[in-house]
């Protein structure tokens, strides 16, 4: 095959002007397409921020909403978020609080079960059934969020009820889970990635001075791989904050301040989903939306940037102790 | 239970009862995330299989969507997912190419699309949901409309080609990733050997390069298809519609999604228990279709892996 391609692609020896001409109009041409990521990046910070940034500058909207109101509880309803009331209220610690109690239970959830999953398969596993294993959680993390969403409503949330009894039949409880179903694949993906960036000498080296496969595992790899491992989690959480169609369809979307995770809650995602189609465009209502999605979008970056910087630290650090 | 042969040295020799509880412990939390795949599948395959019926996928819905078909939601779903990959599909590629064979090694600009491109992988969908209606929508859409329509609301509306386009920007990074990698895999020599041969830069890309790396390409592409058949976030408010009584013929017009479909049934239904059936088909046939997709672009990279490690 190589060989075929290669006498085919001698071609003439030729660098006719034309050719040369061909050769830097190609070179200008993917450069130029590969500047589309960086401009989709700026442009979604330019119109996301865009649309949020009324709620600090616009006198019009300050009638109805100071910046303040956002975090700061009313005097007579406390932490509320009631946006289309007959006086809108828009908290949006309740909504941050929800966010965070699914994204808690499902980090309790899918950490140990991935990180476990991840030493299995890169320690202990025969090597015919890794090569099941791996694409068979390719194909968790494959299946459409709103699928697992639609599962948790129907099934998921009927066990939950019959397990722990919870109060409400959609909580914080069945959307942490459901979310579980797509953080895992994260986790596992990044963690399995870093047990493997370990040199085998680590382990050689270990098992050389009398180690058992636990000593060799809990007080070599592991620590050795703590780095990415820890990237594991910190990109899972960003994957947890930032998932809509899972929470909106198990959440049971109320906006309650309040830590029981067997009520319903309602994560800042499901309320951008469930609000901006009906919201009147340039109200206050609609750019509280875009503020929520420009928190949420800086949050992720944030998360992102650091879990990939932890990540290069270690193969750095690794790499050169090989 | 003896640790098996893996790749790597084996972890110490005989297996006391720590290293035991280990390994059936680390093979139960396995199991556990295997087992999530399986319930799912089981549960939508038995729950929908009933439903599948050639009227249900060549029919449109019927009685306030609590019976027929959803042949439009399929449709539509098709036609985004066509759409969307005659745009990420060049763009990934050209940007792969660029970072893997013409960027110079330290290129800040490689490092500055990197950046870009890792981030734009983490961006949740919902942030492009709105983003979709910000720029393209009620900016780019928009000003079509004053320049070419007087203003009046023809491409400044949710639509077809903006969801489409949204969708292009989110599942820009997995063509790349997947491209990046198989251009990454095409040994140095090739490239060496085409250009001693006096082949140009471009010849060598496009002849020698591309052809090996062909596999890379046509996985990113489906995995590219299969995530963007599945997302719903970032196109409710860019075009998808809850019903519609016509199929898209043009690039402004709205559609149904078989994703949509299904959280709009979830949701908005007053009646779950006469919708189940609907629902369960719906997502079986959304289940199959991406699910199918994603085997086709496993099995083709682990094909192509094989043969150049050959």
């Amino acid at each position: 095959m190589s060989e075929s391609a290669l006498r085919k692609s001698a071609g003439p020896p030729s660098l006719a002007k034309q050719s040369r001409w061909l050769e830097r109009a190609a070179e200008a041409l993917v450069k130029t397409v590969s500047l589309v990521s960086v401009a989709s990046v700026i442009l979604i910070l330019i119109f996301v921020g865009k649309e949020a940034l009324p709620i600090l500058t616009s006198a019009e909207v300050h009638k109805e909403l100071t910046p303040g109101a956002l975090f700061a509880p009313y005097a007579d309803a406390g932490y509320m978020w009631q946006p289309v009331s007959e006086v809108p209220k828009y908290n949006i610690i309740p909504l941050f609080i929800g966010t965070l109690k699914v994204t808690i239970v499902a980090l309790l959830v899918a950490v140990p079960l991935s990180v476990a999953a991840a030493v299995y398969v890169c320690e202990f596993a025969p090597k015919n059934l890794r090569d099941y294993i791996k694409p068979a959680i390719e194909l968790l993390a494959g299946i459409p969020s709103v699928v697992v969403g639609f599962f948790a409503l129907i099934v998921l949330a009927t066990w939950v009820q019959r397990i722990f009894g919870t109060d409400h039949r959609l909580n914080a409880l069945v959307a942490g889970f459901g979310l579980a179903f797509a953080v895992c694949p994260v986790i596992f993906t990044v963690a399995e990635d870093a047990l493997r960036a370990v040199p085998n000498s680590y382990r050689t080296a270990a098992v050389a001075l009398g180690s058992t496969p636990s000593q060799t595992l809990l007080r070599v790899i592991l620590p050795a791989a703590m780095p990415g491992i820890a990237a594991a989690v910190v990109l899972g959480f960003g994957r947890a904050i930032g998932e809509t169609m899972i929470v909106v369809l198990a959440s049971g979307n109320a906006a309650l301040l309040d830590p029981n995770l067997g009520h319903s809650t309602r994560t800042v995602t499901a309320t951008i989903a469930q609000e901006l189609g009906e919201v009147v465009v340039g109200s206050a209502h609609y750019h509280v939306l875009f503020a929520l999605g420009a928190l949420l979008f800086l949050s992720t970056l944030v998360v992102n940037v650091v879990g990939e910087r932890i990540v290069f630290g270690m193969r750095r650090r690794l790499g050169g102790a090989q | 239970v003896t640790p098996a042969a893996t790749t790597q040295p084996r972890l110490g020799r005989r297996p006391n009862l720590a290293d035991r509880t280990l390994i059936v412990l680390t093979a139960a939390a396995t199991a556990i995330i295997l087992a999530m795949l399986v319930i799912v599948l089981g549960d939508v395959i038995i729950g929908g299989w009933g439903t599948l019926t050639w009227e249900f996928i060549s029919a449109a819905p019927r009685d306030g969507m609590t019976k027929g078909g959803i042949f439009p939601a399929i449709f539509g779903t098709v036609a985004l997912t066509l759409l969307m990959t005659i745009v990420a599909v060049p763009a990934g590629v050209a940007t792969a190419v660029y970072l893997a064979e013409y960027a110079p090694p330290g290129s800040r600009v490689a490092r500055l699309v990197n950046v870009c491109i890792a981030n734009l992988a983490g961006v949740p969908s919902i942030v492009f949901g709105l983003f979709g209606l910000g720029f393209f929508i009620a900016t780019v859409g928009r000003g079509i409309d004053v320049a070419a329509f007087d203003g009046q609301p023809t491409y400044g509306k949710p639509s077809l080609i903006w969801a489409a386009l949204t969708l292009a920007i989110l599942t820009l990074p997995v063509v790349v990733v997947s491209t990046e990698e198989a251009l990454l895999a095409v040994p140095r020599e090739l490239r060496d050997g085409s250009l001693a041969l006096g082949a140009t830069k471009f010849q060598t890309v496009t002849r020698v390069v591309l052809p090996q790396a062909v596999g890379g390409i046509l996985t990113g592409g489906i995995l590219a298809v299969s995530r963007g058949a599945g997302e719903v976030a970032p196109i409710m408010f860019t075009g998808a519609a809850y019903f519609l009584p016509y199929l898209p013929t043009h690039l402004n017009d709205q559609f149904m999604n078989l994703g949509y479909h299904v959280y709009v049934l979830a949701t908005q239904s007053p009646d779950v228990d006469r919708t189940k059936p609907l629902l369960y088909g719906t997502v079986l046939v959304l289940l199959l279709l991406t699910f199918l997709l994603n085997i086709v672009a496993i099995v083709i990279r682990i094909r192509f892996r094989r043969r150049l490690l050959a």
